[in-house]
């Protein structure tokens, strides 16, 4: 009996991971959000982020011209001035100038819903 | 007038001797699967496949020759092999027996055969580089203007020259446009070291020489950007230094070069930004940089009259963007570590300022 209980549990504990996985955002959230953050990192190297900033996970983004975006998912605040909010952050994007003027960021050109996928990006992060 | 620069005809290649007819078979066997290399595809430095008559006739020699060196070895290794099995069995069979000197008769008829042929193919060999040599040392119809390029490190500087009217001169940097179908003559000079000019997909490689001017040409027979680059090592940022050929519709070329010669438009009347940015590019980088229309002058640098009609910045190194654009000019010293352009002492409200200017200069 004690056998039969063992591989029971167990396969009861994976159903039950799954379960839990699927439930904290269902898993088609989970995939956009990757889908979004795939798209973002393509916009950041378009875009030219990397000549002024250092980026985790884009190539050639070295820059030394403004902060590093490493742990930007984490962060308090967006250049010390705004709270670090995905809304926030679309603002920063799309007008840094808004923000902080005549602060060395240029607008970029990104649209709302690319500033929606690299602000994914920098969410990812941590 | 400037018509005349494009209308002609594409002028009828002079008969080759050699060429292509002898070559037809080796050239079906070597004709590559890999697409155009033109730079929009994966392989932009890619020289086998060509766009235009330089290129061509070109390539086709060089697949030539190494179907002919294949052949040979492949001919040679077959011979060698044949001969360790022919003669070995009879004194491999008795081990210990001194080795029997056989004088088979008829050996010498090798040795004249083999060196006729090889005199042959090696004759027929030299013919036909000649041949190739003498096809893309001038363009088959007179290049109807002139495109001066300065290499000097890591850029090239461009000065379009029409030999019958001085004043529709211009100069630009790094992206040349020429008209498709059309040769167009290249002298080749250079501010400091030895550079070379390459562009693989439409002819092949030629030095760039302090003290000396140099001369070739191009001609691209389809529509598209072709991906240059300097061939002989430069200094630190050589990798760095490419640039782009387009291949542009007769009157599309005609367009852009009209609208190269027009100066930069002025800044308009009540923008405080543009005004800051003008003045702030004059006083920083005026020295180097020309705008023509405006006071900058400066010649150590590109022109940027028209910077923006560019689709890249610093030699093909960055894309030509409000970011990489921005970012460049904060600071080239790392994203081209040697250049001579220096990190400027900008406020961010006067770098974001310069570029705004920039960014009228279409
Ligand atoms: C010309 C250089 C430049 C470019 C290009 C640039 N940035 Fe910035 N960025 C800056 C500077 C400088 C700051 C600091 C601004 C401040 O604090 O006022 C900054 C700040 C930021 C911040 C806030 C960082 C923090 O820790 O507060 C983020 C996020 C950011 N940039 C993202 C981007 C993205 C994404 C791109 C491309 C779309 C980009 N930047 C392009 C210069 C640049
Ligand atoms: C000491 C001379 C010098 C000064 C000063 C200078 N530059 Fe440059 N600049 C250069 C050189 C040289 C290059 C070519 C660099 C390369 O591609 O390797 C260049 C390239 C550029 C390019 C890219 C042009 C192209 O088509 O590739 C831009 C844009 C530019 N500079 C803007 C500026 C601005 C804006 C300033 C002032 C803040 C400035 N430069 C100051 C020498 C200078
Ligand atoms: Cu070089």
């Amino acid at each position: 009996m004690r056998r039969l209980i063992h591989p029971a549990l167990a396969l009861a504990a994976c159903l039950l991971a799954f379960a839990g996985c699927s439930e904290s955002g269902g898993d088609g959230a989970v995939s956009d959000r990757k889908d979004q953050a795939a798209r973002g990192a393509e916009l950041i190297a378009a875009k030219g982020c990397g000549t002024c900033h250092e980026i985790p996970g884009i190539d050639g983004a070295t820059g030394r011209v403004g902060p590093p975006l490493d742990h930007m998912g984490d962060r308090m605040f967006i250049a010390g001035m705004i709270r670090n909010t995905a809304e926030n952050m679309q603002v920063w994007l799309t007008d840094p100038q808004s923000v902080v003027p005549g602060n060395a960021m240029p607008d970029t050109g990104l649209e709302a819903d690319e500033a929606e996928d690299v602000a994914a990006y920098l969410e990812s992060l941590r | 007038m400037m018509e005349r620069l494009w209308n002609r005809k594409p002028s009828i290649q002079a008969p080759r001797i050699v060429g292509r007819l002898a070559l037809a078979p080796l050239l079906a066997l070597a004709s590559p699967a890999i697409a155009a290399s033109e730079e929009s595809t994966s392989a932009p430095m890619y020289y086998l496949k060509t766009f235009g008559p330089k290129g061509d006739i070109t390539a086709s020699l060089t697949w030539g020759l190494l179907a002919i060196a294949a052949g040979v070895s492949v001919l040679m290794s077959v011979l060698v092999i044949v001969a360790m099995f022919r003669n070995g069995r009879s004194s491999m069979a008795t081990p210990g027996s001194p080795l029997p000197i056989a004088h088979p008769p008829g050996g010498h008829r090798w040795i004249y055969l083999g060196l006729a042929l090889t005199t042959l193919v090696l004759i027929a060999l030299v013919i036909w580089t000649m041949d190739v040599l003498a096809e893309i040392d001038e363009p088959a119809g007179e290049p109807a203007f002139t495109i001066e390029v300065t290499g000097q490190q890591w850029w090239w500087e461009a000065r379009y020259v029409d030999p019958d009217d001085p004043s529709r001169s211009f100069v630009t940097a790094n992206e040349l446009h020429i008209p498709v179908g059309e040769p167009v003559r290249i002298t080749l000079a250079s501010r400091d070291v030895i550079h070379s000019f390459w562009v693989p997909a439409l002819a092949g490689k030629t030095d760039v020489i302090p003290g000396q001017t140099n001369e070739t040409w191009l001609q691209a027979d389809r529509e598209g950007v072709y991906r240059g680059q300097c061939a002989e090592y430069c200094g630190l940022q050589h990798a760095h230094m490419a640039l782009r050929i387009f291949a542009d519709a007769p009157e599309a070329f005609q367009a852009w070069w009209d609208h190269q010669l027009e100066p930069a438009d002025e800044v308009p009347e009540g923008s405080e930004l543009l005004a800051v940015g003008e003045r702030q590019f004059r006083l920083q980088c005026g020295a180097c940089h020309a705008v023509r229309g405006t006071l900058a002058g400066g010649e150590a640098g590109p022109d940027l009259t028209h910077l923006m009609d560019r689709t890249t910045i610093a030699s093909v190194t960055l894309p030509n963007t409000p970011g990489h654009l921005s970012g460049w000019i904060a600071d080239p010293q790392h994203q081209k570590p040697g250049t001579t352009m220096p990190n400027p002492d900008l406020s961010g409200p006067e770098l974001n300022a310069i570029r705004h200017y920039l960014e009228t200069l279409d």
